[in-house]
């Protein structure tokens, strides 16, 4: 009765395996590596492209590496040594960037998993150490979305405005009043008519009558709920992107940017120390400028030549080729209420449609009436330095706000350039509400720390069980690394992020998980103690013990989920190590020991004993003396 | 080898009433303690910037004070932590002050002492007010979560009886920790928070094991009063009851000899909880279920039903 089918056998084999296959990451620590990232917004990164040029650069410059890898944003190559890291990011650095004083790319020092690339290949990973195990910078950031909301509405403000003078209707003035804008009308007529042409022109805002006097006819426009949410979302999306974007400049190995809530942002730069710097760039505000551009002929060739005409400034454009772009703005980001991709509706082009407030608008007409046939640049200005988004054709006069600019894009960069746009005119500024610094020394300490109170308490239990319950105390050790191996394997598996806390609650679960083992052979010497055979204790210690491990593992768990729940930062890091502990625990404690009692004593046909240390019988004991 | 070599059942439910009272005593006290000390909140609750830095030799506080107010934080408070090398400041949160900024001013400041060599950066906490609050309530959520969830459950698998003297004993547990902490002036962090929480689902584990032998017992035995049954399953379990509990408390002893600072608090929260803990949720929720009028007929009940179901 002792023993497993062969399918329950091997089952629990191939689990055990697998634990030690995606364990395995873990133990091959870090090489050094480079990593290519983009420096500029409106330049993309090729991954494909970019891994043949660095593996061309690295061949020509007789550079040996152990693999280059890439993922969407960034490219990496892995060496042996420190030395040959150091060289290579010379010669990739030159390679890429022809300017230095105008670099395109940004080529870091960093470290890889040194694990092979076949563990790689089926996603075995080692574990996602949190910033207090690698040191590095945190911060939460919060999208200050009431002033993103007064933004709207003064912006709101502004349309009704030209809107009531387009129609013809007569108001008596229009002002935002905290989260309302207050049109105001001399009788209910005009009221009526004004009604009419705000809903005519647009669905984002619900209308509602208030009459304080007699001749004093009021309507009050809020925002609508949905074009609330569409704004927050937009505001929390836009800055995800933009941040995204500067980050890449800072060359971080794995950054987190991830929206926490309604209107926060999670910033986590592994092994950045810098803070400053990192403050700068995630503080650092992006400005949109629409310039006209200088086509007089000669007048490239001239600057070209060296010799920039009075008023201009050279730029490159997105393909590569030079522009020449006066200094004078004719329209800023802040005129530009919304950017999107779509399409044409005529040609069915990719193309990018832009709405601009009132007073853009009317600035819009007035440019694009006198330059039909000119050219036009966006410029992205950043710490003081810009970049030409597009530099579309001015086909004719454009009234009423809406431009499209369309031709020669593809889907993809239509998305990119109404992102960028975006980025320029309508990100809602940020707070940061919460920073957490770890420096490298008190990561790698953590680290230590960590591990060496996991691994005496390990010892203590190990020596203790195998002393007590003899044999069947080995077995426990032998199923508690079990449970070690496979909570490190799903740990690993699932990525989730391991900290200092998470280090702690594994520890704890280790020493906790040991209460079912202990149950199951408490409850073995007491059937031994009542006269049962060997083979029928095991059997029945087992069976009667699983109830009791049940109820108490799901009590515990009851309390990491709530922490898992509710918890933040260190808490949700304790929260799931612990809730993967228990589940690991349960498959550990009882299948895998149960297997290795079967192997031991299920097979024989005759067991006397078992060895499961001294079971003092209280008859026996009264009957020696 | 065999610690316990217990002849008959202890007769643990004769003194239920000595043990109460103990309990009710030292609850009071940590409640006392509790409200007339408080919590000594970290700055992940309280809202604040906290830099940690180290230094190559002990530094002179009072220069590094002084420095500090002169550079407009009077309210900073400096600290050892550790060791003489280490520093550890706290700074409260004030409306006038730019947040983002408030570290790289304290290490400038510290940079620019004289008499020490400049000091390296080991951590910084920044938690902005709302943050903090926020914190509060979600600990507290948290908290009653795992009461209603663990009474719901013992009450589905047990019985009413069982789910309410569980808490109570362990609710009890929580305060005691709590009371220590507000006792000593330690530090209570969000790790501490979790350390709490663990050893609510924990201790509650140990009543767990009891009760299931009681329900064993109680079906079983059929000639044995309810105080005898309770003691018999205390006395049954009461091998298992210590050497899972020391398993568990060599890795905590494990954890606060070798873990450093930041698991010191977590370590202790968790070692207190350990021994209230067996303690509690033995002798305290097991006359409690007695007095709360637990008998046979409601284990024996249900059985009948269902045979009856079957036929």
């Amino acid at each position: 009765m002792n023993r497993y089918p062969l399918w329950k056998n091997i089952l629990i084999g191939l689990i055990l395996l697998w634990g030690l296959i995606y364990t395995l990451p873990n133990f091959y620590g870090e090489v050094p590596a480079v990593q290519v990232s983009s420096a500029k917004a409106t330049l993309k990164l090729d991954a494909a492209e970019m891994t043949g040029r660095v593996a061309d650069t690295l061949r020509e410059a007789g550079i040996e590496h152990t693999g280059i890898f890439s993922d969407a944003g960034s490219v990496r190559a892995r060496f042996a040594t420190t030395d040959t890291q150091l060289r290579a990011k010379d010669v990739i650095e030159r390679a890429l960037n022809p300017d230095p004083a105008d670099p395109s790319y940004v080529v870091a020092l960093n470290l890889l998993s040194a694990s092979p690339a076949w563990l790689t290949s089926i996603n075995a990973l080692p574990m996602y150490l949190g910033l207090d195990l690698r040191g590095g910078v945190h911060f939460l950031l919060e999208v200050d979305m009431p002033g993103a909301l007064t933004k709207r509405l003064d912006a709101t403000t502004g349309d009704l405005r030209t809107l009531m003078r387009d129609k013809n209707v007569r108001h008596a003035g229009i002002t935002r009043e905290g989260e309302t804008v207050v049109v105001r009308f001399r009788d209910a007529e005009q009221r009526e008519a004004g009604r009419r042409a705000i809903l005519d022109s647009t669905a984002d805002l619900a209308l509602a009558d208030r009459n304080d006097r007699a001749d004093d006819f009021r309507l009050v426009a809020t925002l609508t709920p949905q074009a609330q949410q569409t704004m927050r979302d937009f505001a929390l999306k836009q800055n995800i992107t933009t941040l995204h974007n500067r980050i890449n400049e800072l060359g971080v190995a794995e950054p987190v940017i991830q929206q926490q809530g309604a209107a926060r942002i999670v910033v986590q730069l592994p092994g950045v120390q810098d803070v400053a710097k990192a403050k700068d760039i995630l503080g650092r505000t992006a400005t949109l400028e629409v310039r006209m551009v200088d086509d007089s002929p000669g007048a490239l060739e001239q600057a070209l030549g060296g010799s920039i005409p009075f008023g201009t400034e050279l730029y490159t454009e997105r393909g590569g080729s030079p522009l020449l772009v006066s200094k004078q703005v004719v329209l800023t980001g802040e005129r530009l209420t919304d950017a999107q991709p779509g399409f044409d509706g005529q040609t069915n082009e990719p193309a990018v449609h832009l709405t601009l407030d009132a007073a853009g608008a009317r600035i819009f007409r007035d440019v694009t009436r006198e330059s039909v046939g000119k050219r036009m640049a966006i410029l992205l200005i950043e710490k003081g330095k810009g970049e030409v988004v597009t530099a579309p054709v001015i086909r004719s006069e454009i009234g009423g706000g809406r431009v499209q600019i369309s031709g020669r894009m593809t889907t993809t960069e239509a998305n990119d350039v109404a992102l960028l746009l975006r980025a320029g005119s309508l990100a809602a500024p940020m707070e940061i509400i919460e920073e957490r610094t770890v420096g490298p020394s008190l990561g790698a300490e953590n680290i230590e720390k960590g591990f060496n109170s996991t691994l005496w308490g390990f010892l203590a239990i190990v020596v203790f069980m195998s002393a007590y319950y003899m044999l069947f105390g080995v077995v426990s050790s032998i199923a508690l690394a079990a449970n070690l191996l496979l909570l490190v394997a799903l740990l690993s598996l699932l990525q989730a992020t391991l900290t200092l806390p998470g280090i702690a609650a594994m520890a704890l679960t280790l020493g906790m998980a040991i209460d079912a083992n202990v149950l199951i052979n408490e409850r073995i010497r007491e059937e031994l103690r009542n006269g049962s055979s060997p083979q029928a204790a095991i059997s029945a210690g087992y069976d009667r013990a699983w109830d009791t491990i049940l109820d108490s593992n799901i009590t515990t768990l009851i309390a990491g989920i709530a922490l898992l729940v509710f918890g933040s930062g260190p808490v949700r890091g304790f929260a799931v190590v612990h809730c993967l502990g228990i589940l690991t625990s349960m498959f550990s404690a009882i299948l895998v020991s149960r297997m290795l009692i079967n192997f031991i004593y299920g097979r024989r046909r005759k067991v006397d004993a078992l060895s499961i240390g001294q079971v003092w019988k209280p008859a026996a004991d009264a009957g020696g003396k | 080898m065999e610690f316990f070599r217990i002849r008959k059942d202890i007769p643990f439910m004769r003194h239920a009433l000595v043990f109460n009272i103990i309990s009710v005593i030292t609850f009071a006290l940590a409640v006392f303690f509790i409200a007339t000390r408080g919590l000594h909140l970290s700055v992940e609750f309280t809202g604040g910037t906290l830099v940690e830095v180290s230094y190559a030799e002990a530094p002179q506080l009072e220069p590094i004070r002084q420095a500090l107010g002169a550079s407009g934080y009077p309210d900073a408070q400096v600290q050892n932590f550790g060791s003489a090398r280490d520093l550890l400041i706290r700074l409260p949160n004030r409306d006038d002050l730019d947040t983002s900024k408030v570290s790289q001013n304290v290490l400038a400041t510290l940079t620019a002492v004289e008499g020490s060599s400049p000091p390296e950066l080991r951590r910084v906490e920044f938690v902005g007010p709302q943050v903090g609050k926020e914190l509060a309530a979600d600990g507290s959520m948290a908290l009653l979560l795992v009461i209603v969830g663990i009474m719901i459950y013992l009450a589905l698998r047990f019985e009413w009886r069982f789910a309410v003297s569980a808490i109570i004993a362990n609710m009890h547990d929580v305060i005691i920790i709590l009371g220590f902490f507000a006792f000593f002036q330690w530090e209570f962090s969000l790790p501490v928070l979790a350390a709490v929480l663990a050893v609510l689902g924990y201790s509650v584990n140990e009543s767990v094991v009891v009760f299931d032998r009681v329900r064993e017992t109680f079906k079983k035995k059929r000639n044995m009063t309810t105080p005898q049954v309770l003691d018999h399953a205390i006395t049954s379990t009461i091998s298992r009851t210590v050497i899972t509990h020391g398993s568990t408390q060599v890795m905590v002893l494990s954890m606060l000899l070798f873990g450093g600072e930041t698991l010191y608090y977590f370590a202790l929260a968790l070692t207190i909880g350990i021994l209230f803990g067996i303690y509690s949720s033995v002798l305290v929720a097991s006359p409690l279920v007695m007095w709360l009028g637990v008998s046979r007929e409601q284990f024996v009940k249900p059985k009948k039903e269902k045979e009856e179901a079957v036929v």
